[in-house]
């Protein structure tokens, strides 16, 4: 029996692949755990390995295909054995091509009626309906085991599967709405009407743009084309990446969603210069990593984030609540050749400036080579994002949801600061805090920012 | 209006379209000197006399044959039979002849014949005289069939029936013979063939049920809309040509269906109906079909057992519940 190899889900907010490369060729031996393509999923480029040994029969996808979560990639079977069972079983699915809207059929037979039959009745369904359905026989290479669960009853999906009644996928469709985000109230987990009615009330995340509710013209009336491109100088198209779609999905859900406020404040920087040059003569001296500013403002703000419950927190409408977080995990958003990724500090008031600063430094280093494992940049309950070595004086971020806060961080510049009675040479620097309106209210995102501020302006207050 | 039994319906159709066209005449077992098995004929042989009001032996294959002849030569025959279990005896006659005529003489000749008697199990009367025929006989082509509800639809569409240029079947039932219900006085009163009827308008679920049947879902309609579920009824009326069209057009709304249909699960008018249904209204549905069927074995005799082999307001209430998740 051939065995099928689908797209697995490779992180919490993948919904489909690119095959990048292939590393085996059709008709060569593999083993268990051997890598036989690279994916590129919306945050990284991860190998693909192989939990059967056998023969590589068929390669369904292309190099450079995008695939959705579930779809055929590769066949493997013994030698000489014919894909064409697993391809047919297949087909219809996005990955071969086909026009077709047959959907990848469950590894359970179809329920026949159970009404008593007298005469007896002819065995060609059961018989039809027993032919295995291959397991998928692939798992991502490293990450935690739990965020590479499908959660199969979260949402109905099944081996990338969702299952909805008809009306709840028509709905869903006119909506925008992505069913494999709609938990499934019916059997088995089926989206049926009133789950889509629930997730349109609750505003679920919406599908790509393109499933924006459009009248659909028909094809007769062509309306009249507008210019293709205002530029006439000519271009170049770029491929939408993976990242840039969860760019652009995630921030727009977040700006459209979330209503945001900013709050602005100054911070005078001299004290944290001096800080920062004594500890770091002392972590040199004991072979630690060298301490940034950054470092400086990450142990700032979660020391702050405890005393400021509220900024900490995530506003959940789905689950009708909104969730103080117990732990102060400050997220480091990471520019990236093709976009941004926003590595986790875990328990960033816990830990010392210098594992701070080692922590960001190995995260950092291997974001921007897209090697970031999905357990290392999910979970933040709030979010840096620091423009300052780009001469940035000041900016405003757009908040990483589900946090309440993104902190901007502007660069350390050379003001003229009154001091007393004299005007002095300052070391001034930005902060601006932007903040859901539905959880954090003015006055409670400028007590903490206020807070950090007293913590970067005299830093013995962060041992307090 | 008036309140009539739906025997007395049937009679007034018959007596009225008699009265109207010399050529209809009415035979069967029993019609004439004894009134009538279900005395529905009660009365016409004094009316019409024995010449159009016709005793036949038990023969129903012979006054089949002899009524569709007549009905080649020009004649409108009314053929009773006691029950449909006993047209099986005669079903080359309808099957092979008066559903194919027509279509095999190019129209050269016509069957204006309407057979008609009780269908379907009333009570305890065994498995050979409780046999629902409505799904075997909607399989051939060329018979349309009719299956009222009420008094009213009985009178308006059996007059349409004998008026009708083909062979309609029209389905009674024992149980019902003595339902009251008001019926239209109106001159000329006919229903169209083929025309549903909207009994009940509800936005949860549509349920659709013809004959005796019918009532099943208007009890279950009533004890849902107690629990919160209001339920549209439709009575289809005619099972050939069936209006498909007033069921779409419901489950657009609703979403659901549940098919209450006292025949065999099996190639069943409900089988029809669900799987119009789904290629119709495939994106509309938000559950699959439910049907409420006989049992998939013979009509049990003993009285416990053919009460659980029918269908039920409870299943039928445990159908609508299925198509709402609830």
């Amino acid at each position: 029996m051939a065995i099928a190899v689908e797209m697995p889900k490779m992180s919490d907010t993948m919904e489909e692949g690119v095959l990048v490369a292939w590393l085996a060729e059709e008709g060569a031996s593999v083993s268990a755990g051997d890598v036989i393509a690279q994916v590129e999923t919306d945050k990284a480029t991860m190998d693909l390995e192989v939990y059967d040994d056998g023969v590589l029969l068929k390669r369904v996808v292309g190099e450079g295909d995008s695939v959705p979560i579930g779809a055929l990639i590769a066949v493997l079977g013994k030698e000489g054995e014919s894909p064409d069972d697993i391809l047919s079983k297949y087909s219809g699915d996005g990955a071969s091509g086909s026009s077709s809207d047959a959907e990848v059929q469950p590894a359970a037979p179809a329920t026949q009626e159970t009404e008593p039959a007298p005469a007896g009745t002819e065995g060609k369904a059961g018989t039809a309906d027993a032919v295995d359905t291959p397991a998928p026989s692939v798992q991502p290479v490293g990450g935690d085991g739990a965020s590479q669960e499908a959660a199969p009853s979260a949402s109905g999906a099944e081996a990338g599967r969702v299952k909805a009644s008809p009306l709840a996928r028509r709905m869903a469709e006119e909506a925008g709405l992505d069913l494999g985000q709609i938990q499934g109230s019916g059997p088995d987990g089926r989206g049926v009407k009133r789950d889509v009615e629930g997730a349109m009330e609750a505003g679920a995340p919406a599908q790509a743009p393109a499933a924006a509710p459009a009248p659909v013209p028909s094809p007769s009336q062509k309306a009249p084309q507008p210019a293709a491109s205002p530029v006439e100088a000519g271009g170049q198209d770029v491929r939408i990446t993976q990242m840039r779609k969860t760019i652009a999905k995630r921030l727009a859900q977040s700006k459209f969603t979330a209503p945001h406020f900013y709050l602005t404040v100054d911070v005078d920087m001299r004290a944290a210069i001096a800080f920062r040059s004594d500890i770091n003569a002392l972590t040199e001296k004991q072979g630690l990593a060298k301490v940034s500013y950054n470092d400086l403002i990450t142990k700032a703000c979660a020391a702050a984030l405890r005393r400021h419950p509220m900024v900490n927190a995530s506003y959940l409408e789905d689950e009708n609540v909104i969730r103080k977080h117990d732990a102060a995990h400050v997220a480091i958003a990471v520019a990236m050749d093709e976009g941004l990724i926003t590595p986790v500090i875990r328990d960033a008031d816990r830990k010392g400036l210098a594992q701070i600063a080692a922590e960001t430094r190995e995260l950092a280093g291997r974001a921007r080579d897209g090697k970031l494992d999905p357990s290392e940049y999910a979970g933040s309950t709030f979010t840096t994002s620091n423009l300052g070595m780009f001469g940035i004086a000041e900016f405003t971020a757009i908040i990483n949801p589900p946090n309440a806060c993104i902190l901007a961080i502007g660069a350390i510049r050379d003001v003229p600061v009154v001091d007393g009675d004299a005007v002095v040479p300052g070391k001034q620097m930005t902060l601006t805090l932007s903040c859901d309106h539905r959880v954090v209210d003015g006055a409670t995102g400028a007590q903490f920012l206020g807070d950090v501020q007293a913590m970067l302006e005299t830093p013995s207050l962060m041992l307090v | 209006m008036a309140e009539l039994q739906f025997r007395e319906a049937l009679r007034a159709a018959m007596t009225e379209e008699m009265e109207r066209d010399e050529n209809v005449y009415l035979i069967g077992e029993e019609v004439a000197e004894y009134d009538g098995a279900y005395k529905v004929s009660q009365g016409m042989l004094d009316q019409f006399g024995p010449k159009r009001i016709i005793d036949t032996p038990i023969s129903e294959s012979g006054f089949a044959g002899l009524s569709i002849g007549a009905a080649m030569m020009g004649l409108r025959p009314i053929v009773e039979f006691m029950t449909w279990n006993f047209t099986f005896v005669a079903f080359d006659q309808i099957v092979s002849n008066a559903a194919k005529v027509r279509y095999m003489s190019g129209g050269q000749a016509s069957i204006p014949i309407v057979f008609r008697g009780g269908n379907g199990a009333a009570g305890q009367l065994g498995a050979t005289h409780s046999n629902s025929v409505e799904a075997l006989y909607s399989n051939v082509p060329g018979l349309k069939i009719i299956a009222p509800s009420n008094p009213d639809d009985a009178k308006g569409l059996l007059k349409s029936a004998i008026r009708d240029d083909n062979p309609v079947l029209f389905l009674e039932s024992e149980l019902m013979f003595g339902l009251r219900g008001e019926v239209s006085e109106a001159e000329d009163y006919t229903i169209p063939i083929g025309e549903a009827r909207v009994a009940r308008e509800g936005d949860d679920v549509t349920i659709v049920a013809h004959s005796k049947s019918y009532w099943l879902a208007m009890e279950a309609a009533d004890e849902l809309a107690k629990q919160g579920v209001e339920a549209t009824v439709i009575d289809p009326r005619t099972i050939r040509p069936y209006p498909i069209d007033a069921v779409i057009e419901s489950v657009k709304t609703t979403n659901r269906l549940v098919i209450v249909d006292e025949s065999q699960p099996f190639g069943g008018i409900a089988s029809e109906v669900g799987f119009q249904i789904q290629r119709e209204c495939f994106d509309y549905l938000d559950a699959p079909v439910e049907r409420v069927t006989a049992e998939d074995v013979p009509a049990p005799y003993a009285k416990n057992l053919i009460e659980a082999w029918m269908p039920s307001v409870d299943e039928t209430i445990a159908a609508v519940k299925k198509t709402l998740y609830m």
